[in-house]
């Protein structure tokens, strides 16, 4: 079978608004798609309320594959009044704009380059079902229907994915098979389908899953063994903890007592969720607290105690758009400079960066190890689209011969056979002292203080004394480097261009390398996925006379960090920064690289 | 916090509780505080009442903020693990402590100014919680580390040492936590150690949020007229509500007076608590009566003290959230993992 130009390759954005109830068709569509075999992903814009506001729903579907956002729009439904006229303008030439013709709008919805298709959804649902919030609910799933035609969406699918969702609710199962054969039937009557755009079954999303980051990273936290988990609610993070305790309850729960093995601390702000989770860490627990931005400023002075206290934690930061409040239900990767810092003194915070929910899951499990083993806060660093879109990745596997790694935790055993223990000490000379848990041996006694202290633990305000644990604590920072995950590197010798990136970059990065290559032009790609960077990104970096920098911020803080902590000349490393607050494409990282190029920056 | 090494002599001829051990085992490094703060003298207490209890001094666990008072728990059971945090979110730590391990003895020591102010929040959230802890508010109406600002406790009119005059109404954390379901408040003097002995007993046998605010002269900066936390303020207003008596768990009843003056309260462990009562109709057990008792108390001048309120029917935190019995910190992995079974059986829905 051939590939026709648009077969499998589109994008579908719908127009709502806010709390009417089109989630679930949005998603019914995408995993039609999906089920069809076809790669897919979703993005969600909505605002930052609950009802009435407008709200985006895009879905691109993807031969080849990509995972980013497409940039552009081929079918619109436009389901909000409020926005037809942005509506109209996003449709990319050749593209169609579906309405809901009930109330005539053809000449407000023209264009002479697209096709604008009304359908009278409102009324065919309202003539169809007799309750109010049926009528409304309706629309959303009659405009799947509609869309099943034109595009010509697997029906058996769908039916199949409606019984899957609605298994003992007969009668919601009834009316949605129903709104979805109303929209079916009536584009079929009135329009010729399927449009130049159409989905051909395929192959390619076997051993995938539709997931969204905060879903997998509460796994990664759940599978690593986490048993203390405090949190205060903020978006875009606190589906992390809704879906931890789903699972908790679920998994965690011993069927014959009906108790709990993990304990869930709703706090009551920031500040008492990372003391819980450090309380909780001192005394040898696996903790954690998801969060976003506002929170992990007011977390600050914890974690430089977290730091300098040399206590484990976990964070999972679920970056959305900043500064201050900015804008919460966007997404932004701007809090990278805040986590590494965080805290007044020198203070230096281990960071991972998953990429995708797949990621997610791994590197949220990897981090309770890293933070056990180092004995420190580990900030995993998401963002709100990975965190809270619907994302194509491969299945996850869980080891099953994992065992946490307690890093060096000494035993009631081993404290009875030395003479004294001294908390600070650097026994191994790999800047990592051993620590006691309370309660487990007399001998095993130490003081946790956030002042100045010496190698036994003892507080002093001595300079030598107090240099000598910093400067330990340097050397542990080097360890830290050989134990967090290494980058992803695509490296082929002799090409002089890179493109280092960080994150949910990775995607539009890809396309992008692609598209660039397809014109003649060759890329390395290096993504990091911890902080502190090892050998192999000063390399890179040595190995480039050009790299470009792609993050989702402002300031280049990614571009910052390597600058502060590699060694590079400057005027190598360009930015490329995307930071409206919605999600990068790879149209915004070819455009910026080919305006790199002609200034003559790429080699 | 700063500590001078205390030398450990001990005498043969010293008394040894259940355990074997004596006061000195129960001891911590040399204070560095005032000569004559009541913070030391509430020290004193804590290791007596932990001495008397028996409790493994390893079995204890020792938390505080930022502040003079705060240094205390370098200064008791020095074989026992010891946390200071930041400022006035000790209560935070102790919980998440709690939580991963509820079979120890959380002791907390804070201050007014850590407590009342910078960890109002913090110190309400844990007595909402119940958490199972004794918090002991070492309460001198002034900054003692930073040398001497008004506190959030200290009263309308009372004076700091230069002359100036506190203008703002104080908190009384023992009113505060009436008022938010503290399972335990009580109220004692750090001149008082008759007194403040049974009410840490008490207190650490509690299962429950119980604080004891003490009021703790800080010798330096608030000792002086015209300060309502200074010794002679507190001597001359001390009104004692009830006196409390513990009974340790083991120790068999004697013959005891009839009824009349006294009152039993049987607290989980089996121990048991004697009220005296002294103030002329005071119910610890009445939540709305002892509010108000202390607010008329209160508006005479006076320092209500002794046991305030006692409920031991509240569920603590664990019960609440249902928490396995056995620390969550040691329970061994093969419990914790859902395998990758549950993960497939998890991903099926994702499709
Ligand atoms: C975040 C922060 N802000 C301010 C301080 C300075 N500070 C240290 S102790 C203290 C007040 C202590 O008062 P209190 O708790 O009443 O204890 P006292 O010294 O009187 O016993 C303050 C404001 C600090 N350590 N941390
Ligand atoms: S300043 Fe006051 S509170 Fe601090 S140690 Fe001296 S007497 Fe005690």
């Amino acid at each position: 079978m051939s590939k026709n130009p648009s077969d499998n390759d589109f994008t579908v954005k719908v127009a709502n608004v806010n709390g009417t109830g089109s989630a679930s068709a949005n998603t019914l569509l995408m995993k039609a798609f999906f089920r069809m075999g076809i790669p897919v992903a979703g993005k969600n814009y909505f605002p930052s309320n609950i009802q009435g506001l407008p709200t985006w729903y895009e879905i691109r579907v993807s031969h080849d594959g990509y995972i980013c956002r497409s940039g552009r729009v081929d079918v619109l439904v436009a389901m909000n009044a409020e926005t037809y006229r942005k509506d109209l303008k996003d449709v990319a030439p050749g593209g169609y704009l579906i309405y809901d013709s009930t109330w005539p709008r053809s000449q407000q919805l023209h264009r002479e380059d697209i096709t604008v298709l009304g359908v009278p959804l409102a009324r065919m649902c309202n003539e169809r079902f007799t309750k109010t919030r049926e009528r409304v609910l309706m629309k959303n799933i009659a405009y799947v229907g509609v869309l099943a035609a034109l595009l010509e969406i697997d029906t058996g699918v769908v039916r199949q994915l409606l019984q899957d969702s609605f298994a003992g609710k007969p009668h919601l199962l009834d009316s949605n098979q129903a709104a979805f054969d109303l929209g079916f039937a009536c584009a079929k009557e009135h329009f010729s389908c399927p449009l130049p755009f159409r989905a051909r079954a395929l192959d390619r999303t076997a051993g995938h899953v539709m997931i969204d980051g905060n879903t997998t990273a509460a796994l990664g936290a759940l599978f690593a063994g986490a048993t203390v988990a405090a949190w205060y609610p903020i978006t875009p993070s606190t589906s992390v903890m809704d879906a931890f305790k789903r699972f908790a309850e679920r998994y965690r729960r011993d069927p014959e007592t009906g108790r709990l093995n993990v304990a869930i601390i709703q706090a009551e702000d920031e500040l008492a969720a990372i003391g819980m989770v450090l309380g909780a860490g001192w005394n040898g627990a696996r903790s954690f607290t998801p969060t976003s931005g506002p929170g992990i400023s007011l977390m600050n002075e914890f974690l430089g105690y977290g730091y300098f206290t040399e206590i484990p934690a976990v964070l999972i930061d679920v970056q959305r758009c900043g500064p201050s409040t900015g804008m919460p239900t966007r997404t932004q990767q701007a809090d990278i400079m805040a986590c590494a810092y965080a805290s007044h003194g020198d203070t230096r915070h281990v960071l991972l960066f998953p990429a995708n929910p797949e990621e997610a899951f791994y590197l949220s499990a990897a981090a309770f190890d890293l933070a056990e083993r180092l004995q420190t806060p580990v900030i995993v660093l998401t963002d709100l689209d990975i965190g809270m879109n619907d994302w194509m990745c491969r299945d996850l596997k869980w080891d099953p011969a994992y065992q946490p790694d307690r890093g060096k935790v000494m035993p009631a055993e081993q404290l009875e056979k030395i003479e004294k223990f001294h908390r600070y000490l650097d026994a191994d000379k790999d800047g990592i002292a051993w620590r006691t848990l309370p309660g487990v041996h007399p001998k095993g006694a130490y003081f946790t203080r956030g002042s100045g202290h010496n190698m036994y633990g003892a507080y002093t305000e001595d300079a030598k004394e107090y240099q000598a644990v910093v400067d330990r604590l340097r050397c542990k920072w080097d360890t830290a480097k050989e134990l967090v995950p290494a980058p992803e590197v695509d490296y082929t010798d002799g090409c002089r261009t890179g493109i280092i990136s960080v994150g949910s970059c990775d995607g539009a990065v890809r396309e992008a390398r692609d598209r660039l290559a397809g014109a003649g032009v060759r890329t390395n790609y290096l993504r990091v996925k911890a902080f502190p960077f090892g050998r192999q990104v000063q390399d890179f970096l040595d190995a480039h006379d050009r790299v470009y920098v792609v993050e989702q911020n402002r300031d280049a803080q990614l571009r910052g960090l390597l600058l502060l902590e590699l060694n590079a000349d400057p005027t190598k490393l360009i930015p490329v920064l995307h930071y409206d607050g919605l999600p990068i494409t790879a149209a915004d990282v070819i455009g910026k690289i080919d305006q790199g190029m002609a200034r003559g920056e790429a080699a | 916090m700063s500590f001078i090494a205390k030398p450990k002599v001990s005498h043969p001829g010293l008394p040894r509780n259940a355990l074997g051990l004596t006061l000195r085992d129960y001891e911590g490094g040399m204070s560095t505080l005032c000569a004559g703060c009541g913070h030391d003298s509430i020290t004193a207490a804590l290791v007596q009442a932990a001495f008397e209890l028996s409790i493994p001094p390893h079995r204890m666990a020792k938390l505080s903020g930022i502040g003079c008072s705060s240094k205390t728990p370098a200064y008791f059971a020095s074989a026992s693990h010891g946390f200071n945090s930041v400022h006035g979110r000790m209560a935070s730590v102790a919980t998440g402590a709690n939580a991963a391990n509820g079979q120890l003895h959380y002791i907390g020591v804070s201050g007014d100014g850590d407590t009342l102010s910078i960890g109002l929040g913090q110190f309400c959230h844990a007595v909402r919680r119940n958490l199972n802890m004794l918090y002991v508010l070492e309460n001198n109406g002034v900054y003692g580390l930073t040398k001497g600002q008004f506190s959030a406790s200290a009263d309308v009119g009372s004076k700091a040492k230069k002359g100036e005059v506190n203008q703002q109404p104080p908190i009384d954390p023992c009113q505060l936590a009436l008022s938010i379901g503290c399972t335990f408040v009580a109220r004692s003097f750090s001149g008082d150690k008759d007194q403040l002995v049974p009410l840490l007993k008490a207190g650490l046998s509690h299962r429950g949020f119980a604080m004891v605010d003490v009021i703790s002269p800080c010798v330096t900066f608030n000792d002086h007229e015209g300060s309502t936390k200074s010794y002679d303020f507190t001597r001359k207003h001390f009104h004692a509500a009830i006196y409390a008596d513990y009974v340790p768990p083991a120790t068999e009843i004697r013959s005891r007076q009839a009824a009349g003056s006294v009152r039993e309260v049987t607290m989980h462990d089996g121990s048991r608590l004697l009220l005296h009562k002294v103030g002329a109709d005071y119910d610890p057990s009445d939540r709305v009566a002892a509010f108000e008792y202390l607010s008329r108390r209160q508006s005479e001048g006076q320092v209500v003290t002794g046991l305030l309120f006692i409920d031991e029917g509240k569920p603590d935190m664990h019960e609440v959230q249902n928490l396995a019995t056995e620390p969550l910190n040691t329970m061994g992995y093969a419990n914790l993992n859902p395998g990758q079974k549950a993960l497939d059986a998890i991903q099926a829905r994702f499709r």
